[in-house]
């Protein structure tokens, strides 16, 4: 993973300084992420394939990480369908205040976690300002799976609404004229003329939404409650091993949660590539 | 240019509409239109807005004697002194990082480029509390420099040096991946002008290059503080909570939260609060005053 083939110069180079650069980017990355993250596969490779598989399937591991992946997942989803509505609304429509709220969509990513964990459970506990309205309904958010999803809803959004907001102000305009002078009604042009070019954008957003919600822990525990096996999540579980010295089994957690993480990177990846090559193709 | 693109906005003045400019068939009903932008809006309100505010109502929830109150607290002050150190190491350490890395990758071509980039972005993938575990594996007293680390009398894992690690780790992407496609788009005829006119490589970098980057170097800074600062999960495994020692603001806030010290931890979140707005505004200042001299390409 280290090792990157470096061409030997087949183009002149005028400018000065590719060497230093280069080695130092180098020697930094794995300094500071690659030789750290193997480090984690090198330790969880110590346990043997049945040493992990004792850690993966104990009943609580198993709970802790259906709850982070199912959680993050249901997030997403929410995302994909509030955050389209809102990237739609800021790139077709115009309306009072829009640059204002456009600014305040990246709140998630400045918001320390700790901070939007701490609010969020004030406003979904019992007496809160949501929970309140949702007692008489008996609807519990706050120290149940529910909250959790809230929580990875709200630092998921910007991800979906960033990556699609470019895209949906490429679509040609002409297209969905073409399509409205063929008769087209304006929810099949939607259907069949946007959405399928904004569709591999979208996907990249879910699943950079997903991929952070699935490792999110500053703004879950303070709202997810922390019971085992019901509102637990996997990330919080690494840190109760590693507090009671069970350096094996964090490390397992740990290692599956990366091995998951890059496939997601990887398939992001895949996706971007798709979307550029069909921005090229238009 | 700016004509052309002002005049669809006016009101139609003709008693017959263009239909580019109407566009009538590309939108939707008004009462769609007016139900989709109060949908976006309320669900920003809940999901946004509220968290926001709720902070502030909780820190003055006493009173502004008591907000400010909390803010006399030693172990508060250590915190808050502590999320400065971390920051101001792991954002210059960051930057160089990111210049070396925009330089290498947007000035020249080897194979392997788009491997390198994607592992720049690695840490953004990786779980904040994995982040912090990997350091807890290589420097703990069970890990493999451990023994070595405890030997020298060097501590890093409950320690200063291992928040300022777990910190450089989560916020190691920031700066570069905002230079990278900003420096590839800019080219490097600028710098091949500059060198053939006798400049040196530095001269060029200090007089050429960085003047091109400037705002998008400072919005890559401004995003990697908020995150260095507000850091949580990785400082949290290998921080320790050691009260008044080894407690960042966001930790502190935790402590103060489980002790039930509301007022105390949301004045302090408050702070954090506002260097997320201070950030979002300038982030937005910065986007709309200077667009084109950030990166068109930004993921988001």
């Amino acid at each position: 993973m280290t090792s990157l083939a470096i061409a030997t110069g087949q183009r002149r180079r005028t400018l000065p300084g590719f060497t230093p650069t280069l080695g130092y980017t180098i020697f930094y990355l794995s300094l500071i992420v690659l030789i750290p993250l193997a480090g984690v596969f090198f330790k969880a490779s110590g346990l043997g394939f049945e040493g992990l598989w004792n850690v993966l399937s104990s009943p609580r591991v198993v709970a802790a990480l259906k709850l982070s992946f199912g959680s993050a997942l249901v997030a997403a989803m929410i995302n994909v369908v509030f955050g389209t509505i809102v990237a739609w609304v800021f790139v077709r429509y115009r309306f009072p205040g829009k640059r204002l709220f456009d600014a305040f969509i990246d709140l998630p990513f400045a918001l320390p976690t700790a901070v939007a964990g701490i609010a969020l459970t004030a406003i979904y506990a019992p007496n809160g300002w949501i929970g309140s309205l949702l007692m008489p309904l008996d609807i519990k958010v706050a120290y149940t799976p529910l909250g959790i999803i809230v929580a990875m809803t709200f630092i998921g959004l910007p991800f979906i609404v960033r990556t699609l907001e470019p895209v949906l102000g490429e679509v040609e305009k002409e297209l969905e004229e073409a399509a409205a002078t063929l008769g087209a009604a304006r929810l099949q042009t939607v259907v069949h003329v946007i959405l399928p070019a904004v569709f591999p954008a979208l996907m990249t957003g879910f699943a950079l939404a997903f991929a952070r919600a699935v490792g999110e822990y500053g703004s879950v525990i303070f709202i997810a409650g922390n019971f085992p096996m019901v509102s637990e999540i996997a990330p919080l579980l690494i840190i109760i091993k590693l507090e009671e010295f069970d350096y094996r089994g964090a490390t397992a957690i740990a290692a599956a949660m990366l091995v998951i993480s890059f496939l997601l990177l990887l398939a992001i990846n895949l996706l971007q590539a798709w979307s550029r090559r069909r921005g090229v193709a238009r | 240019m700016s004509a052309l693109d002002t005049a669809p906005r006016e009101p139609a003045k003709l008693p017959f509409e263009p239909l580019i400019q109407t566009n009538a068939v590309i939108t939707e009903q008004p009462w769609i239109r007016w139900m989709l932008i109060a949908t976006a809006l309320l669900f920003l309100a809940v999901f946004l807005f509220m968290p926001l505010v709720s902070v502030f109502v909780e820190a003055l929830r006493k009173g502004v004697q008591a907000y400010f109150d909390s803010f006399t607290n030693t172990d508060t002050l250590s915190a808050v002194k502590l999320t400065l150190i971390a920051a101001g190491i792991a954002v210059p350490a960051n930057l160089v990082f990111g210049l070396c890395a925009a330089w290498a990758i947007a000035k020249f071509d080897f194979r392997g480029k788009q491997l390198l980039i994607t592992l720049i972005d690695l840490p953004f993938s990786v779980s904040p509390v994995v982040a912090g575990l990997i350091y807890v594996l290589i420097f703990g007293s069970h890990g493999w420099a451990g023994p070595w680390a405890s030997d020298h009398d060097i501590k890093v894992i409950f320690a200063v040096p291992g928040i300022v690690l777990a910190t450089i780790f989560v916020t190691f992407p920031f700066i570069a991946r905002e230079l990278i496609p900003l420096m590839q788009e800019l080219g490097s005829d600028d710098e091949q002008a500059a060198l053939s006119l006798g400049a040196s490589g530095w001269q060029t970098f200090w007089h050429v290059t960085l003047p091109n980057i400037r705002w998008g170097l400072l919005y890559g800074v401004l995003l990697c503080n908020a995150r260095a600062m507000g850091e949580f999960g990785a400082v949290s495994v290998v921080s320790g909570h050691i009260r008044g020692l080894t407690n960042t603001m966001p930790l502190q806030i935790e402590i103060l939260y489980n002790d039930y010290q509301f007022v105390s931890a949301f004045s302090v979140a408050s702070l954090l609060a506002l260097l997320a707005l201070v950030t979002l505004g300038a982030k937005s200042f910065l986007e709309w005053h200077y667009a084109d001299q950030l990166a068109a390409t930004r993921r988001h």
